[in-house]
């Protein structure tokens, strides 16, 4: 087997194992919540047909269909980004200055996470279902894409600015243009892209920050899922695959 | 261990030529999965809303834009 496909295979192994894992912390974190923001969107359309799709009432899938369709989802979204994590890993491993598998398997998981998630999340929150209008899909989903390309370009603008200082320079300002160089990417980013502030008046501050605490949670679960898993499953089977830790000797030669 | 013992050649590519366009196309597959969770309203993948509607508190859930 090529290393690369040995360590593809981890990488989607780890992801699934982290999609269900994500499904079951939405399940219990976020379920109650989608539950009470759906009752309130019937309500809303009940009252004022006009005023909403009525697109939960199509039942095409019904609740129970959807309740168990988060372990589908969340399966096959961490598969598919447990698949693309590896594949970055295989790519990046020699780049990264990061002397055990481990590290860098969680480093890569961590920089997604800050990158893919957490930025887009400062600009565009998840939202619950009856927050959102429909005639703006396709300019929130454009801007929530680029939001988390800009978020993948500002860590890596940051690694980019720590690397440009001169080795021998102190930690503390290598660390500080590192981040300086992260912010202001992620900042001319936050300005740039539209803003929509499109939740309906009288929905309960709240249920909206549970609901946003259960997604942000969702997705830290997943990511940190995946690096673990990833990292874990790195040192395990008969062959050891590429960026396999060196040993020692073989990362500083003995000079006998 | 001798001296002569060779280092692991840290900068040989991790994937090799040859294997660049398989990179490629598990990249654009994998994306495209990733893409049929979070963003396909059966544009793609020809099951009309079936799928959207079936992935849907998922969808909600990861922080997807979703109506």
């Amino acid at each position: 087997m090529p290393p690369f496909t040995s360590v593809l295979l981890r990488g989607l192994l780890a992801g699934l194992i982290a999609g269900l894992l994500a499904g079951a912390f939405a399940y219990l974190a976020g379920e109650p919540r989608v539950e009470a923001a759906i009752a309130i969107e019937e309500q809303a359309v009940h009252a004022d047909p006009a005023a909403g799709d009525d697109h939960h009432a199509d039942e095409l899938v019904s609740r129970d269909g959807q309740r168990g369709g988060l372990f589908l989802a969340t399966g096959l979204f961490g598969v598919a980004m447990g698949g693309l994590l590896s594949t970055a890993y295989a790519l990046l491993r020699r780049r990264l200055r990061i002397r055990h598998d481990a590290q860098a398997a969680l480093a890569l998981s961590g920089a997604a996470l800050l990158g893919a998630v957490i930025v887009p999340f400062g600009k565009y929150p998840a939202n619950p279902p009856a927050v959102g209008d429909p005639d703006t899909i396709n300019q929130r989903t454009g801007g929530y894409l680029a939001m988390v390309i800009l978020g993948l370009v500002a860590v890596w603008a940051g690694v980019l600015a720590y690397r440009s200082m001169h080795a021998g320079a102190p930690q503390w300002s290598r660390c500080a243009v590192a981040v300086a160089g992260f912010l202001a990417t992620v900042v001319v980013g936050y300005l740039a892209l539209p803003s929509f502030h499109e939740v309906p008046a009288d929905f309960p501050a709240g249920l909206l920050w549970d609901f946003r605490l259960a997604s942000l949670g969702t997705q830290l679960v997943l990511w940190a899922g995946i690096g673990l898993a990833f990292a874990a499953l790195l040192h395990r089977g008969p062959e050891r695959p590429i960026g396999s830790e060196p040993s020692p000797e073989a990362i500083v030669p003995a000079r006998s | 261990m001798s001296s002569a013992t060779p280092a692991r050649p840290l900068t040989s590519p991790a994937v090799s030529p040859r294997m660049v366009w398989a990179v490629l196309a598990i990249v654009a597959v994998l994306l495209l999965l990733a893409y049929l969770v979070a963003f396909d309203q059966g544009a793609v993948s020809r099951s009309g809303m079936y799928l959207h509607e079936l992935m849907h508190d998922g969808r909600h859930l990861l922080g997807v834009p979703c109506h």
